[in-house]
């Protein structure tokens, strides 16, 4: 690993992560394929320097850049686009829900998080039972 | 050893199991295990009391050293005398307190069962680890005893308050275990205790060790939990919460005392915890009206007596010690018995409602009588002779800064327990109570000679050992030899000629008697004193207080960490991810490697750069996925030249196949993004995306030099060796994607077709949603042609 793609391999993280931080489902795609590319180097690279095709007969062995690295980062590519595919078709399908592709906070947690005391929750989830109860004394 | 572990844990489970089949009779089946257990100590007590333990040792996790190491000396079989011995006492006792209609009663005996394999466990073990794992189930069971009653809310809340006491003191006592046990390079305690290590970080965790044992053993200001624990029912209290249990914390400072008492502030700190905890709770014993409740009071006490003993350090006094445990377990789980008998036949034990119980009860009284005398320390009794070789103990041997200041309040507090165990026969004897308010006692049912008979051998032996201690001699003898190699302990004697020790205990015995002469002022004094202090918050109000404390910081940090927005969880997850591990890859950054290795790099490497740089900044959609592209085809070229074709092919077929995808989708979005508000203002989000480059940047640095620093053949050397003969392929990535790794390809594939699905399913969800109202699943069946069409696309 040369410095080099190092610096480059840490770009690719640091504008995946830019990207993955924004609400757009469109945008965290990119910055998911951007990580991805950046995990392949990381991947590669971890097999030492590159040299000649691992192909036997067209050089000696000795010779060939690390190939088990290679067949990682093969495995990872096509993880990636299977990943890729699928987030892209959540997109569309968000597209045809809401006609925009924004990732909402999640209703629940948020509701949990507005909640401070827990006397209160308390209070409200026996007053939920209570009208659990009433409404089912109606039917 | 490990079989009557065994035993208890598969009787214990048993006995939960069978339910209510045994009724009763659970108790009776849970007596086997004490049975064996004490049957099991006689054959072994010959060689133990000649000084050779028994040790055992199982393997459990040899990678990390953890043995389950057990070992069995003189002070064991001090202690295991109290769990098995009084453990049989109560099972016997139980069969009379209960009857048999009680819901739960099946648990509880299991329960038991459990414990007593527990304590064992904690009396046995020689490993630190193992130590921490009984004592921890200890607490576990202790919970569950407690709380067995659940539909009673203070059962409930006694049991929570004892489990967060004791537990938290618990984990504060692992951590001291490991600082220990990594110092001394050992986690074996005998072989520990041999070759004591020393320096700062032990000094800090024998204090947490303390703290641990503190919570276990109730001592100030961790004892609230012991008084409230006296709502479970009175065979449990006294056996877990006067006999057992809580002499867990003793024993582990008994065991620690002889090779860590003169270091750091070890005396310090056990030595005034146990005098404060003594006399507070000598104090507050006879304020209680409450029979039970006076006793658990006293048991604070006569803990913080035992701390005092063994924390010591010094022999002559740890013998004392060896003596109180003894006569301590007798007196208290005798008056235990009473109480639970009193309780049993009036209903009550309050000591105002308890007035003229006739002649039938006169055994029940004589065997409190003499209990609560030994208590008091009374001459002939066995609690005298441990209480006259205490005070001898730091009279001639106490030689250590402010030994003075200890005795003092050694008396003060025996004292107060003479008044509070003279308390206790009063209102046994109805002195407390109204004549007009009889009708309880004299209504009450006489106790069957069998419910009786175990506090009454109590009791016996109470006499029995007073005037003959010398039967005691050789146990006493070696169990202090046990924990203090080399020493010569004196003997036992009831009568040991006029000498100081003799002196202080007439003062004790006066002084108690005066207490007690003069109870209505005292009362009085008492209670003027807590008018004074009643703005401190009580014990009760402060664990409740730190409960809510904890419970809203929970919801404080859920609410932080848990808000609901995507973009701040990933946000934790990379930060996390990164910077955590980053100082160690830093630490392995000791040379920089080359800066480039072939010049073709640097093309490649700025056109991704750009292309990346670009996604991130353009606002059009398709510009974003273009770039990304960009990347791709830039990373093609890359593999390319580090000697990896297969990858250059793939990489260039799936990103023209993505690229596709993308504007196949993305025409149906707006072309630009929109403003939107951001759950993380951008400058956060470039102070993460910067932070998590740089991480990236280290961890790939210095990880570059990993591989070669391998020794022996290589994976990869073994794969392009067999690639031809055995894998029948001159490519050997090829090879190892169909053979070698055959099986991760195939993972692979499924993950590709579960993707495939899934992305089909939710683009055609939705795509004759305004034709038709027909349910989405049946459109998926009828059109398969389109189905596999999509999905040879995706593959």
């Amino acid at each position: 690993m040369s410095v080099l793609l190092a610096f480059g391999c840490a770009v690719l993280f640091a504008t995946g992560t830019w990207m993955l931080l924004q609400r757009r489902l469109s945008r965290i795609l990119i910055g998911v394929g951007l990580m991805g590319h950046g995990a392949n180097i990381l991947l590669l690279t971890s097999g030492g320097e590159g040299g000649e095709s691992p192909i036997i007969g067209t050089a000696p062995a000795a010779d060939f850049s690390d190939p088990l690295p290679q067949a990682l980062a093969l495995t990872s590519i096509v993880i990636t686009f299977g990943v890729t595919a699928f987030l892209l078709a959540l997109g569309y399908r968000s597209w045809k829900i809401t006609h925009d592709d924004v990732v909402e906070d999640d209703v629940e947690d948020r509701f949990i998080a507005s909640r401070w005391s827990s006397d209160q929750i308390v209070e409200e989830s026996r007053e939920a039972e209570r009208e659990q109860a009433a409404d089912e004394d109606r039917l | 050893m490990f079989v009557i572990l065994v035993i208890h844990l598969v009787l214990g489970i048993g006995i939960i199991g069978a339910g209510r089949l045994l009724g009763r009779m659970a108790f009776l089946v849970a007596a086997v295990a004490p049975l064996v257990t004490v049957a099991w100590a006689l054959t072994q007590t010959g060689a133990v009391l000649d000084g050779e333990p028994v040790s055992e040792s199982y393997t459990w996790v040899a990678g990390l050293d953890l043995n389950i190491d057990l070992r069995f000396d003189a002070f064991s079989l001090v202690m295991v005398t109290l769990v098995s011995g009084i453990g049989l006492l109560i099972c016997l006792y139980s069969l009379g307190y209960f009857t048999s209609d009680e819901p739960g009663l099946a648990r509880l005996a299991g329960v038991l069962t459990l414990f007593a394999g527990a304590m064992l466990g904690v009396v046995f073990a020689d490993h630190l680890i193992a130590l921490f794992i009984f004592w921890e189930l200890t607490s576990v069971t202790s919970y569950l005893l407690i709380g067995n009653d659940d539909k009673n809310p203070r059962a409930r809340a006694a049991a929570l308050q004892a489990i967060f006491i004791t537990g938290a003191g618990g984990l504060v006592l692992l951590a001291g275990l490991i600082m220990i046990g990594q110092t001394a390079g050992t986690y074996q305690i005998s072989a520990l205790l041999a070759d004591p290590p020393s320096g700062t970080v032990v000094n800090v965790a024998l204090i947490l060790v303390l703290i641990g044992a503190f919570t276990k053993s109730a001592q100030a200001p961790f004892s609230s939990w012991l008084p409230a624990a006296m709502v479970a029912p009175t065979p449990v209290s006294a056996y877990l919460h006067s006999a057992t249990m809580v002499k867990a914390g003793v024993y582990l400072v008994a065991r620690l005392a002889p090779v860590f008492a003169m270091q750091g502030n070890w005396r310090l700190v056990v030595l005034s915890v146990g005098a404060i905890t003594m006399v507070i709770g000598g104090l507050r014993a006879l304020r209680q009206n409450d029979l039970k409740l006076l006793l658990a009071y006293g048991t604070v006490s006569q803990l913080g007596f035992m701390m005092l003993l063994f924390g010591a350090g010094e022999y002559h006094i740890a013998e004392a010690g060896v003596v109180l445990i003894l006569a301590h377990a007798a007196f208290k789980a005798a008056l235990f018995m009473v109480v639970g008998i009193v309780d049993h036949g009036t209903g009550t034990r309050d000591i105002r409602s308890l007035h003229g119980f006739d002649k039938s009860w006169r055994p029940v009284q004589i065997v409190a009588l003499i209990s609560a005398a030994s208590m008091a320390g009374i001459p002939p009794l066995f609690g005298f002779v441990g209480k006259e070789k205490a005070l001898d103990g730091y009279l001639e041997h106490g030689d250590f800064v402010g030994t003075t200041v200890l005795l003092v309040a050694i008396v003060v507090a025996s004292m107060l327990t003479f008044a509070y165990s003279a308390r206790f026969v009063l209102g046994m004897f109805g002195v407390f109570g109204s004549p007009d308010r009889d009708v309880i006692s004299r209504s009450a049912q006489t106790p069957s000679a069998s419910f009786l008979a175990p506090a009454g051998l109590l009791a016996v032996a109470t006499v029995v050992f007073g005037l003959a201690p010398g039967l005691l001699n050789r146990l006493v003898e070696a169990a202090t030899v046990a924990l203090y190699p080399g020493s010569h302990p004196k003997a036992l004697h009831l009568w040991a000629g006029f000498n100081e020790a003799l002196l202080l205990s007439a003062v004790v015995i006066a002084g108690g008697v005066v207490l007690t002469l003069l109870r209505t002022q005292v009362a009085l004094a008492q209670r003027r004193g807590s008018e004074a202090i009643r703005f401190l918050p009580t014990a009760d109000q402060s664990v409740l207080g730190i409960l809510r404390a904890i419970s809203a910081t929970a919801r404080r940090v859920t609410a932080t960490v848990q808000n609901g927005s995507l973009p701040i969880y990933i946000a934790i997850i990379l930060l996390t991810l990164t910077m955590v591990p980053l100082t160690g890859f830093a630490r392995d950054l000791d040379e920089f490697p080359q800066f480039i290795e072939t010049p073709a790099h640097a093309a490649f490497v700025a056109l991704i750069i750009a292309a990346a740089l670009g996604a991130s900044i353009v606002r059009h959609r398709i510009a974003a996925a273009l770039m990304l592209g960009a990347v791709g085809y830039s990373m093609a070229g890359l593999y390319v030249t580090q000697g990896a074709p297969d990858l250059a092919l793939t990489q260039f077929s799936i990103e023209t196949l993505s690229t596709v995808l993308f504007v196949l989708v993305l025409r149906f979005l707006p072309r630009s993004w929109r403003h939107h508000a951001p759950a993380i203002a951008a400058p956060m989000r470039i102070a993460v995306s910067a932070a998590v480059g740089v991480a990236i940047f280290v961890f790939a640095l210095s990880a570059s030099g990993a591989r070669s620093q391998v020794s022996g053949p290589q994976m990869s050397d073994v794969m392009v060796e067999n690639s031809l003969p055995k894998g029948k392929g001159h490519n050997v990535v090829n090879v190892i994607l169909v053979d070698f790794r055959g099986w991760d390809t195939l993972g692979e594939v499924t993950v590709l077709l579960v993707a495939a699905a899934g992305a089909v399913s939710l683009a055609r969800a939705g795509r004759r949603r305004n034709d038709t109202e027909a349910p989405v699943f049946e459109e998926i069946v009828d059109d398969e042609a389109d189905t596999s069409q999509t999905s040879a696309v995706s593959r």
